[in-house]
């Protein structure tokens, strides 16, 4: 399943109106390590089709959606369930912490 | 088990892919371990400066792809797994990763290093809440706002610099009393008009609830504590080598660093350390290439024995 964008319009109903778990990687185009982290998400959200929904959100064009979970450093990952942040990680990470966070 | 690879690289960064390179393309067989991806620290890195034959500088991320593709050309492998265990003492050493198990005649160390964490009670717990150990990250969340850096080398130095610009003031807290950056930067810190320097200090107490709002700050030679309004701490105050997979095996010195001399060859008979995992003066990127050239030459050495 290819990852989605999210956005301030659309993160309502796609993320926290969703039936199942949804990460999300908060990142933009000028931090490294983001460009590190992405293609692990890309793996992960590959792995998880269709049991965990894997989308994105660029901080420069949806500041609000980043203040308003409180995103102060990047890459984010921050896993959603019932509407709810559920888990925060923090960083680049190995897929395994992905996995860990579902858990 | 099957295939033992002439060579295998624990670490997929500048030091690591270079020892691939000379390896695959003097025909050996080598795999690449790399936890994460390709790149480490370096991939991490806005843009690089002083790694030459890049006059408008390169991306950190960029030059990580380009050099793992390089030592792809020729045959090299990468797996992407954490080793989780190195058994580098016989004759064909084993290295567990990803719940597999590889073989190899020669295994080059390329683990780098990682940020020093301050060790300060709830630092953990704010990291990404004001705490952060990359600036050219998450300065942008910081416009406007007041900061302190904690650190007085280059990244320090660079750090303060670049939230400057940014930031309403900085607040460059040094133990000492003055900076070991290069004097690269001490004039523009100095003319930046919003950096503050705290000599002889360290940070003492993190304040804030759910967020970081301010640090406190001790003197060491009064002992006077001062309380730093600031929604974001940066920390650079050096790196941590990751050898810790490697202790009781093969020789560290006092700060945890791999000994081994010009040669990258370590107390170890075919294994050998490369990059800012190596106990060496200076610790860049070019540096690290030039351990991994050295590395592979020495490597096919030992395996021509």
């Amino acid at each position: 399943m290819a990852v989605k964008t999210f956005t301030k319009e659309n993160f309502d109903q796609e993320v926290l109106q969703a039936s199942g778990p949804v990460l999300v990687d908060f990142w933009a185009s000028w931090c490294g390590p983001c460009k590190m982290f992405s293609p692990i998400v890309d793996e992960f959200a590959q792995e998880q089709a269709g049991r965990v929904t894997v989308g994105k959100v660029n901080i420069d064009d949806q500041p609000d959606l980043a203040a308003r979970y409180g995103v102060m450093s990047i890459p984010t990952a921050m896993l959603f369930q019932n509407g709810e942040a559920v888990g925060t990680l923090v960083g680049v990470q190995p897929k395994e912490n992905l996995e860990k966070l579902l858990k | 088990m099957g295939n033992v690879y002439d060579m295998i690289v624990i670490g997929g960064g500048p030091g690591g892919y270079t020892a691939a390179l000379y390896g695959a393309r003097a025909g050996f067989s080598v795999l690449v371990l790399e936890e994460l991806a390709p790149g480490g620290q370096m991939g991490t890195t806005e843009q690089i400066d002083n790694y030459p034959g890049f006059p408008e500088g390169v991306g950190g991320f960029e030059l990580s792809m380009q050099m793992k593709q390089g030592a792809e050309r020729f045959g090299a492998e990468t797996k992407l797994a954490g080793a989780t265990e190195a058994r580098l003492a016989g004759e064909v050493k084993e290295i567990l990763a990803g719940g597999e198990t590889y073989a190899a005649r020669t295994v080059v160390l390329a683990t780098g290093a990682r940020p020093r964490e301050m060790g300060l009670p709830r630092e953990r717990e704010l990291r990404g809440k004001g705490i952060s150990y990359c600036a050219t990250c998450d300065g942008m969340f910081f416009r406007g706002k007041a900061v302190a850096v904690v650190g007085g080398g280059n990244t320090a130095a660079a750090d303060a610099l670049y939230l400057s610009r940014l930031c309403e003031k900085v607040y460059l807290v040094h133990r000492r009393d003055r900076l070991r950056a290069s004097r690269a930067y001490w004039e523009p810190l100095g003319q930046a008009g919003n950096v503050e320097f705290l000599w002889d200090s360290q940070v003492t107490v993190l304040q804030g609830g759910t967020a970081l709002t301010g640090v406190e700050v001790q003197n060491k030679n009064s002992g006077a504590a001062r309380l730093l309004d600031c929604a974001g701490l940066f920390v650079a105050i050096g790196h941590l080598p990751n050898s810790g997979l490697f202790q009781g095996q093969v020789e560290l010195d006092g700060a945890g660093y791999v000994q081994a001399d010009e040669t990258t060859r370590t107390n170890l008979p075919g294994v050998f350390a490369v990059g800012d995992l190596r106990a060496k003066p200076l610790r860049q990127v070019v540096t690290a290439t030039a351990d991994g050239a050295v590395a592979a030459h020495f490597a096919e050495e030992y395996l021509s024995l």
